[in-house]
């Protein structure tokens, strides 16, 4: 009744759509992690490990809207392995492999989550697309390149210890050569054979520019507002670093007085005590007067405080922002709130009319990467 | 290779005639073995051949992940059309072959004598592989962005065709696509097209539909069933064909004013394709149980090694496994028929394999036998746990046959199309006892205002208030509505 052969094969190989479309997906998953940016690179993941790993990042793959019932309130029907009684647990909230959705009874919403591995290059890459370096004065560049020779040139007048030996014999041979003299003598190197190596003098462009990482260390400062600091030094040190070969960073921290600290003490050590702010600024600028001219570095001074400063303090601390601002090419004071009060050192600050100067708030955490953005626009 | 053909060939015309011989009727089966990147593919288009969106490539990486991972595994896949095609994993063992092909001529028996498939096209490769080349076209001309987005927003609604379009007169799913915004000088626009007057469950606001009504209350008082006349009074006042209002895709396709005319053609391809599907989401339980139930008798007639056997019961018994939570719809449905079979004459399931879906089939033949026997019980989170709530028979047979309804989906039906004279778009969801997920109905409303162009609202009930979520311009708000004496259907 049917056909003789009813069962057929062919080729398959080039049927990729499956492929093509996996693809899209991915590249809108993609899209939507630049989006969701703000909260990945808070992330203690990639922080913590200093850059050096790839991370894995669960991304949840796009979700394909529809009107559908809320989960949470509906009632399920399931099926046990022997008679449950009302009452029992057979699960908890976040536990997985929940039923899976295949009865037309029931479609459960499943979650597919990506393991997507995002190295840190990606995300540095993506991150760093939307940053640039603000008030580059690129006619300033060559003030802070050291002058460094290069022998690049041969000339007939030079330093007897610059004679250049090779070039000064190929001289005196082509010489000999032209004039027919088959001399059997030694080969005479007369002066006009000689050939000095000379060099010119380049400018070099190598710069360097140098962190001021300022935090306030008083006793209102808490392990919030820590990671915050560090998370915003995380990506700043690593944003230069793309712009500058050399990026030095100095941890100053301050309650009423002002330190250098190492790193670890930095984001780890406590202090309790006051709040004086003017105090690291003018540390700040000893340092920079003693070890880093401004003529040869750019130097970005970034402060981070929760704002609680001494009141009698904040006109000295405007004064001293104010040359810091000159010598710096940008000046970022970020205030970490986690109240909606405002302080009064941001306050003041915001008197001073600079666009080196940038001021911003944090009072979440996926609020860094506004703020990487506006220290950096 | 040839010969493996060969034989899989003879085999395969071997129990087609058994199964003709218990009495099953089928359309012929093009079996076509296919290597697994193939299968995958067709399992997460549904077909062959269709058109290009991401989710699909979305769900086609999940399938193929879960069986490199050799966590499952598609063995067939079955088209619906006539004649039929159905697929055959690559490397599939012979016995594996036996069970599958027994469970296809099944498949194809049940899609050609079941009701809700009497209206699928038969060619529905070509009609796909069509749709596909426009889409195509469409990409090519207007860009792959807006044709993605504008099937982005089509495909949320998919769902939300008329369910019963087997029934009927067939040319209402015929309508052709005339496009026609609603204009407030015929038929004066939203009295009628959101059909409320005529049916009478809905009252509009603004003054100019007060004669409407009354007219529609005169109606009523003469006619005490006026729902099941609701036909008859719509075209008294030219409303579009009832099924306009249930069928979101279609309303949108006619009524939308800013869609383009390919755009509209986008919205009846998806409409077609979902309403080619339709019927296969609602009867997955009874189907896959026929199967199931099938393929096991069939295999029981063939002469089979032991080492067969063994294999065909290690086979089997995988694909009724019962799963944890949840349930295994071969399982439920191949219990469900092999109890009928203890009860009932043969002809009388050939007869239920006819007339029913997955909802009538719970609802007439989960007993309280069964629901004992398979450990059914009801559950729902109660603080951070998933609790059990009942193991009534009654009530799991209940619950099962509320989350069949409707295929599973929230029903939304358009009551205006012009809604307070601005144009807008009023759907309502018609609560059925279980509120609406709202993270994803505000996204959804929002790919149905790009769809519609003006402002959209929907209506329904959030723990018992009702709320009306208005969107426009991508924006979504909410407002609880203090109308008074409009709950009737809840």
């Amino acid at each position: 009744m049917a056909d003789d052969n009813i069962v057929s094969r062919d080729d398959w190989s080039l049927h990729r759509k499956g492929y093509l479309d996996q693809q899209r997906h991915r590249q809108k998953v993609e899209e939507v992690i630049k989006q969701q940016l703000g909260d990945l690179i808070v992330d203690e993941s990639i922080i913590l490990t200093d850059g050096k790993k790839s991370t894995k990042i669960p991304m949840r793959s796009l979700e394909e809207f529809r009107f559908r019932y809320d989960y949470n309130k509906k009632n399920h029907t399931g099926q046990g392995t022997k008679k449950m009684v009302p009452g029992e647990i057979i699960g908890r909230e976040n536990s997985k492999g929940k039923g899976s959705g295949k009865s037309g009874a029931g479609e459960e919403p499943g979650q597919d989550i990506y393991e997507a591995e995002v190295t840190y290059e990606d995300l540095a890459n993506i991150l760093f697309e939307e940053l640039k370096l603000p008030n580059l004065d690129d006619k300033k560049r060559p003030l802070i390149a050291h002058d460094r020779p290069a022998f690049n040139d041969v000339r007939k007048k030079g330093l007897m210890a610059n004679v250049d030996k090779k070039r000064t014999l190929l001289e005196s041979i082509k010489r000999q050569a032209f004039s027919q003299k088959l001399s059997k003598d030694k080969l005479r190197i007369t002066p006009e054979d000689l050939r000095f190596k000379t060099w010119e003098t380049q400018p070099n462009f190598e710069s360097n520019a140098v962190i001021l990482a300022m935090m306030d260390t008083s006793g209102s400062m808490g392990q919030f507002e820590k990671y915050i600091a560090r998370t915003f030094f995380f990506w700043m040190v690593r944003f230069l670093r793309l712009k500058y070969e050399n990026v030095e960073i100095r941890f100053l921290a301050h309650h009423t007085e002002a330190k250098e600290v190492t790193e670890e003490e930095f984001f780890t050590r406590g202090e309790s005590g006051g709040t004086r702010c003017s105090s690291v600024y003018k540390y700040a600028l000893n340092l920079i007067e003693n070890k880093y001219p401004a003529a040869h570095y750019n130097i970005y001074p970034v402060h981070f405080t929760d704002g609680d400063n001494i009141g009698s303090d904040n006109i000295r601390a405007m004064a001293l922002m104010q040359s810091l601002l000159d010598v710096s090419r940008v000046v970022g004071y970020g205030e970490i709130l986690r109240t909606h009060y405002s302080s009064t050192l941001m306050s003041t600050l915001k008197r001073i009319d600079d666009p080196k100067l940038r001021l911003v708030t944090i009072r979440d955490r996926n609020e860094v990467y506004a703020a990487l953005k506006t220290v950096f626009s | 290779m040839d010969n493996e053909m060969r034989e899989l060939s003879i085999i395969a015309q071997d129990i087609a005639q058994i199964a003709r011989g218990m009495g099953l009727d089928f359309y012929p089966v093009n079996f076509e073995i296919v290597p697994a990147e193939a299968l995958y593919t067709f399992g997460a288009y549904g077909m062959p051949v269709r058109f290009t969106h991401w989710s699909f490539g979305k769900a086609f990486y999940r399938m193929k992940t879960q069986y490199d991972l050799n966590l499952s595994r598609i063995y067939e896949l079955v088209i619906n059309t006539n004649p039929a095609y159905a697929f055959l994993l690559e490397g599939n063992r012979l016995i594996q072959n036996k069970l599958v092909i027994g469970h296809v001529y099944a498949h194809v028996d049940f899609f050609k004598n079941n009701r809700y498939f009497s209206r699928t096209p038969k060619d529905m490769v070509e009609r796909m592989g069509a749709h596909a080349d426009k889409i195509r076209e469409y990409e090519l001309l207007y860009g792959r962005d807006c044709v993605e987005r504008t099937l982005d927003a089509v495909l949320a609604i998919q769902e939300h065709v008329d369910a019963r379009s087997h029934i009927g007169p067939l040319n209402k799913m015929e309508n052709s696509p005339k496009v026609n915004v609603p204009s407030q000088d015929t038929c004066h626009g939203h009295t009628c097209i959101g059909n409320q007057s005529c049916a009478g469950n809905r009252i509009t606001k603004g003054q100019s539909m007060v004669d409407l009504s009354k007219k529609a209350r005169t109606k009523r008082s003469s006619l005490p069933y006026e729902d099941l006349w609701g036909d008859l009074l719509e075209d008294e006042c030219k409303c579009p064909p009832q099924p306009e209002y249930e069928d979101l895709l279609l309303y949108i396709m006619k009524f939308a004013p800013g869609l383009d005319e390919w755009q509209r053609d986008i919205v009846s391809i998806v409409r077609e394709e979902s309403l080619y599907f339709y019927p296969q989401s609602e009867t997955k339980i009874i189907n896959e149980g026929w199967a199931t139930f099938w393929h096991s008798r069939i295999m029981r007639e063939l002469d089979l090694t032991d080492a067969e056997s063994l294999e065909f019961a290690i086979m089997h018994s995988q694909v009724v496994q019962p799963s944890r939570l949840g349930l295994n719809p071969y399982y439920l449905g191949v219990k469900i028929w092999e109890y009928l079979a203890k009860v009932r004459p043969l002809n009388e399931l050939f007869e239920l394999r006819e007339a029913e879906n997955d909802l009538s089939f719970i609802r007439n033949n989960l007993t309280s036998e069964l629901v004992e026997e398979l450990n059914l019980f009801n559950f729902r989170k109660v603080g951070v746990h998933w609790q059990v709530t009942e193991n009534e028979w009654e009530k799991v047979r209940d619950n099962l046959v509320q989350q069949l309804v409707h295929g599973g989906n929230p029903r939304i039906v358009v009551l205006e199309g012009d809604h307070e004279g601005k144009g807008g778009l009023y759907l309502q969801h018609r609560h059925e006892g279980v509120d609406l997920d709202i993270v994803y109905l505000e996204k959804t409303l929002n790919l149905v205002q790009f769809l519609w162009g003006k402002l959209v609202c929907l209506e329904t009930i959030l723990d018992t208030k009702k709320v009306v979520f208005e969107c426009f311009n991508g924006l979504v708000s909410r407002r609880q509505e203090v109308r008074v004496g409009r709950n009737e259907q809840f």
